[in-house]
């Protein structure tokens, strides 16, 4: 027996399921290409440099954070070349090179490391920059102006803009086949339903997202809308339309299940998500928004931590 | 490494293994060379006992070398004290070390005026194979009504306590006897994995109770609220609540003692090498980790994990000199490149160990006070107490937090706290 052997000493336990934070970033990357890959087909090479200089400057704005906070480099770990893919995907493909940085700041930055970093954020930190791009600049994030040099073989006006303006009547012209494939404008990973669904379905199998919230919302969304539907056919939309436009599957999947501002008991993960989705539809039918979902996000993003007061009792716990 | 199974809430849980079927006869360790023994209590200066290096030693020779204290050991060997020096053990436990040079004729010393009773069990068996808890009976403030012998093991692949009630059955039989007699404790129950419930007819246990093969089910608070319905209160333990947990092995050395007249010296322990693979083995109390390890034919080499327990809940050696002790029921190796580190992530909250922790605790909320070095808050507000202790928040984490360590060290801290204000109280 050698006396020089040393061994490894730390605490238990000694296994790991081997899940870390890289991987979940990357997969939930992967999940979004689809959707982001029939945006760069569809609108060309705008599009392919809106998503590459999000990316590119969230990856920069991280390291200056990482920087200036005396923190590990985190660049690497896929969090905000995220955080920069999903910016793009809410966004027209002619958002001015400007307006795609200053934007993807906002999401880094403000959203994100003015709060503390991954996992302290109370607000999913996309639904923060569009926010303040939106009442900034609404002109570059509506998507009729932004898209109107486009030469599109569908409807080229934004499905929920029609309806919200003209009624039911305006969008018959969009089959749920069309909206699953993606021929309705909107940002640049937005519009492809089946390749949105074929994501989050993956995500979900992962468990990289948590499957009650995303399906929730999806439910919030169609019960919602169905009332409305059903109170004034000719006036709201029926609920497949609603479930297949806008941020409905982007936000399903992509926003509202984020890690750090979504709660993680059961009964709040499912308040959490039919409450967005309820707002959402509120938002789109009665508001003064074309759509509703990120500010559905960025409210229930508000109550999460109350939510999460509603837990299962300890075991042991006496009171 | 083992399947990772799904449970029901969709949380990653392990299952206990079996054993095989009819388990082999262990492999018993032998030509040791040296044995350490430990006595509960430090050496300051060699006058204060009477045992000097030189003095021969017998096989179940009972040693109480301190004039003041009635601190003692059971020679596991017959041979010659080569050593005499303090020995410090973890969380500022301290003890005595005796190193015996092994001679070649093993001498068995009978033990005298041996009763059923609590004080002869005291008198010989408190540092017995399996370590029974002779220190729970007896007390009038703190009754024990049901005594629990438990033929499950705790962590994950670990074999000691099964492989006992599969083989020395008999000397279990006799053990609840005596202890029956003893404790007076008004019921004995055998708790067992599910899958082996039958065949305990004849031991004279007044209860059976099977022990689902879920991880970590079989932790003696979770067995008491599953198999007896009954719900320890966060701050107390099983023993508060009249029920103490014998391990199967204790009970079988103390049965072989009433049975023989001689106080058993072997250990069982289970080997668990870098694969996985599992093997039961016996190895006189006190003999070195390296050696049992190098018998059975385990490679260590540098920057391996050598652990003492299982991989769930055991303690990380840095060397192989660390003996078997009466509770060591397992030695683990893990290679180097399977060594998990841990990363200087914060908790991104997602949620995956609130899923998989068994007392329903809210890790990811306690993680941030315990970071913060808020033992309190947490303890209050996040039931740091309710905690069993089975490191499943840690196996799961994605940011990989030491959770676990922050949970033991958050203990720790509280139990020096409070310890130290009862004793300003009492000034
Ligand atoms: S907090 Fe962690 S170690 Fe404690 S019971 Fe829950 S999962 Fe197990
Ligand atoms: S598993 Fe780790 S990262 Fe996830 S919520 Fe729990 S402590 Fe946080």
């Amino acid at each position: 027996m050698s006396s020089k052997k040393m061994f490894i000493v730390s605490h238990a336990p000694f296994w790991h399921n081997r899940s870390n934070i890289p991987e979940r970033c990357y997969g939930m990357i992967w999940a979004a290409m689809p959707a982001v890959a029939l945006g760069i087909v569809q609108y060309g090479l705008p599009a392919a440099g809106v998503v590459f200089l999000a990316v590119g400057t969230a990856i920069l704005a991280e390291w200056l954070m990482n920087r200036l906070t005396k923190r590990t480099a985190t660049i690497t770990d896929g969090n905000a070349a995220l955080l920069g893919l999903l910016f793009a995907m809410l966004i027209p493909a002619t958002t001015p090179w400007w307006v795609v940085m200053v934007g993807t700041l906002l999401t880094v930055v403000i959203g994100l490391h003015v709060f503390g970093g991954m996992g302290a954020n109370p607000f999913h930190p996309v639904a923060v920059s569009m926010m303040m791009l939106t009442v900034s600049w609404p002109a570059f994030m509506d998507f009729n102006a932004a898209l109107v040099n486009y030469e599109l073989s569908f409807n080229a006006v934004f499905p929920l803009s029609l309806s919200k303006n003209l009624g039911t009547a305006a969008v018959a012209g969009f089959t749920p086949l069309d909206l699953l494939l993606g021929q309705q404008t909107g940002g640049i990973g937005s519009t492809f339903g089946l390749g949105l669904i074929g994501g989050g379905l993956y995500l979900m199998a992962k468990r990289y997202i948590r499957w009650e919230i995303s399906l929730s919302f999806l439910a919030g969304i169609y019960m919602t809308a169905l009332v409305f539907h059903m109170a004034a056919p000719d006036q709201y939309a029926g609920p497949l339309f609603h479930l297949l436009t806008g941020y409905t599957l982007v936000g399903a999947f992509f926003l509202l299940p984020d890690n750090a501002s979504s709660p993680v008991n059961p009964i709040p993960m499912l308040i959490y998500g039919a409450g967005a989705g309820f707002l959402a539809m509120l938002i789109r039918n009665i508001g003064s928004y074309h759509d509703g979902v990120l500010l559905a996000v960025l409210l229930m993003n508000l109550v999460n931590p109350l939510l999460d007061k509603i837990r299962p009792k300890a075991l042991g716990k006496v009171a | 490494m083992m399947k990772l199974l799904q449970s029901q809430s969709g949380a990653s849980v392990f299952q206990y293994p079996l054993l095989p079927q009819s388990p082999l006869p262990a492999q018993a360790i032998d030509s040791i060379g040296k044995a350490t023994l430990l006595i509960d209590q430090m050496i300051e200066k060699k006058s204060e006992v009477d045992l000097s290096e030189g003095d021969t030693v017998q096989t179940g020779q009972r040693l109480a070398p301190f004039q003041d204290s009635a601190a003692y050991a059971i020679s596991s060997v017959t041979g010659k004290i080569s050593a005499i020096y303090p020995y410090p053990g973890d969380f500022g436990k301290n003890f005595t070390a005796l190193d015996i040079e092994v001679a070649a004729d093993d001498m068995a010393a009978p033990i005298e005026n041996l009763e059923p009773t609590l004080e002869s069990l005291r008198t010989y068996l408190v540092n017995a194979p399996g370590k029974p808890p002779l220190a729970l009976l007896g007390d009038p403030n703190r009754p024990i009504h049901t005594i629990v012998v438990s033929g499950v093991d705790t962590d994950l692949l670990v074999g000691t306590h099964q492989y006992a009630i599969r083989t020395e059955i008999d000397a279990i039989t006799k053990g609840i006897e005596v202890l029956k007699a003893a404790a007076g404790a008004e019921k004995v129950a055998i708790a067992v994995p599910r899958d082996l419930i039958s065949g305990f007819g004849h031991t004279g246990a007044d209860e059976l109770k099977a022990v689902p093969p879920d991880y970590p089910w079989a932790q003696p608070k979770l067995v008491l609220y599953h198999a007896f319905g009954v719900e320890v209160p966060a701050k107390k333990t099983c023993e508060d609540m009249g029920y103490a947990f014998f391990s199967a092995e204790s009970v079988a050395a103390i049965g072989k003692t009433y049975l023989s007249g001689h106080v058993p010296v072997d250990k069982i322990v289970t080997l668990i090498d870098k694969s996985g693979q599992v093997k039961v083995v016996t190895a006189r109390l006190g003999t070195p980790v390296g050696k049992i390890l190098q018998a059975a034919g385990i490679q260590t080499s540098d920057r391996d994990r050598l652990i003492l327990g299982g991989p769930m809940t055991g303690t990380a050696l840095y060397d192989e000199k660390q003996v078997v002790r009466a509770d060591t029921d397992a030695v683990m190796v893990q290679d180097a490149a399977d060594v998990s580190l841990v990363s200087d992530y914060s908790c991104i909250n997602c949620g995956e160990c609130v899923r998989a922790c068994p007392t329903r605790i809210q890790v990811n909320m306690l993680v941030r006070f315990l970071e913060a070095g808020q033992y309190e808050d947490g303890a209050e507000l996040y039931d740091l107490y309710s905690c069993v202790d089975c490191g499943l928040c840690s196996y799961v984490c994605v940011a990989r937090i030491p959770i676990y360590q922050y949970i033991s060290l958050a203990k720790y801290e509280l139990a020096r706290v409070s310890a130290v204000a009862e004793a300003s109280d009492e000034q």
